[in-house]
């Protein structure tokens, strides 16, 4: 499973979603499955898939697919 | 009904962070989680005096089972970096006890602003940040585990002359009961000790009057000591104690206002 899978394998996890919706520009709060409670949750999958513990900072910035993407790129994981 | 299992004080394979572990009752904390199997992660600001601390557990238990990490728990990025040590060497944690904290005094007609901040930022804000980044790391394994904070009687009963320490400490309950319900699905249980007079560095710049004052008040009729607190968190750190959460557990001889 490379990055990306992974990535889209932790959105489908935690949220129940079409694999399709997982793009960029899905985003924190605008669809109901994505609320804090699977915020937590996602952040908690993304960690173990990746192998890292994100900052509190990380968390309250990762407010789409797009950001997610970009805070994993600053822990060197690369898409 | 049988006798509790010596098993179920066994901390063997768990790893627990005690902060102010450099003194007084957290180092206390740290000698009784070692001596029951624990790797004890020991933090706190000063860290000459933590590594002499932790080279004293490891002295009594004859082997590394404890680490120093240098931190100053009022900061966030101090214990951010704090959590990204226990997770990179660790990748686990089960107990967390947060104990560091500072007592000062202060008539309400002398409070400043700075020394409110300083209270809060010490006894009360250190405790959320250090369970936002311990239930997380917690989560992870399948067995959970335990967020012991430590409060005091004057959390619970109040002092005059000590608002400012009353109200840091009393928020750590209303934390703690928060906290209890908000991360019991993930079989992290959080609770609170309630210290009373406890003899340690806090409470030995008291005067003879005012130590005389205190004892009257126990009614057990002497100081606790740093160990009778770290049997209590000994107990919240194990299975002994796997379906308790939520609680405030007085540690104080039967002390009354």
């Amino acid at each position: 499973m490379n990055n990306l899978d992974k990535l889209q394998h932790a959105f489908v996890t935690v949220m129940k979603i079409d694999p399709a919706l997982v793009v960029d520009s899905f985003a924190y709060g605008e669809h109901r499955e994505w609320d804090s409670l699977a915020h937590m949750a996602l952040v908690a999958e993304l960690e173990q898939a990746f192998g890292l513990m994100l900052d509190t900072e990380e968390i309250i910035a990762m407010s789409s697919v797009a950001e997610v993407r970009r805070i994993l790129g600053v822990h060197g994981i690369t898409f | 009904m049988s006798a509790p299992s010596p098993s179920l004080l066994d901390l063997q394979g768990k790893v627990c962070l005690v902060t102010g572990a450099s003194r007084g009752i957290g180092l206390a904390c740290a000698h009784t989680l070692a001596a029951h199997g624990a790797t004890v992660l020991m933090a706190a600001r000063q860290a000459d005096a933590l590594q002499a601390a932790a080279a004293a557990v490891n002295e009594v238990q004859q082997g590394p089972c404890a680490v120093a990490i240098a931190c100053d728990v009022a900061d966030p990025a101090s214990v951010r970096d704090l959590f990204q040590q226990v997770f990179r060497d660790h990748r686990r944690l089960d107990t967390l006890v947060a104990n560091a904290g500072t007592m000062q005094d202060a008539p309400i007609g002398m409070v400043t602003a700075e020394l409110i901040d300083r209270v809060f930022a010490s006894n009360t804000a250190s405790l959320l940040y250090c369970a936002q980044y311990a239930s997380r790391l917690m989560a992870r394994g399948a067995s959970g585990g335990s967020i012991v904070a430590l409060s005091s009687i004057i959390g619970v009963q109040g002092h005059a002359g000590q608002a400012v320490y009353a109200g840091s400490k009393a928020a750590v309950i209303g934390i703690v009961k928060s906290l209890a319900q908000e991360l019991a699905s993930a079989q992290i249980r959080v609770n609170a000790l309630a210290p009373g007079f406890i003899d340690t560095e806090l409470t030995a710049h008291l005067s003879p009057a005012q130590r005389e004052r205190a004892l009257a008040r126990i009614a057990m009729q002497r100081p606790g000591s740093p160990a009778d607190v770290a049997h209590a968190v000994l107990f919240l750190a194990s299975d002994l104690s796997r379906y308790v959460t939520g609680q405030v557990i007085g540690v104080d001889g039967g002390m009354v206002a």
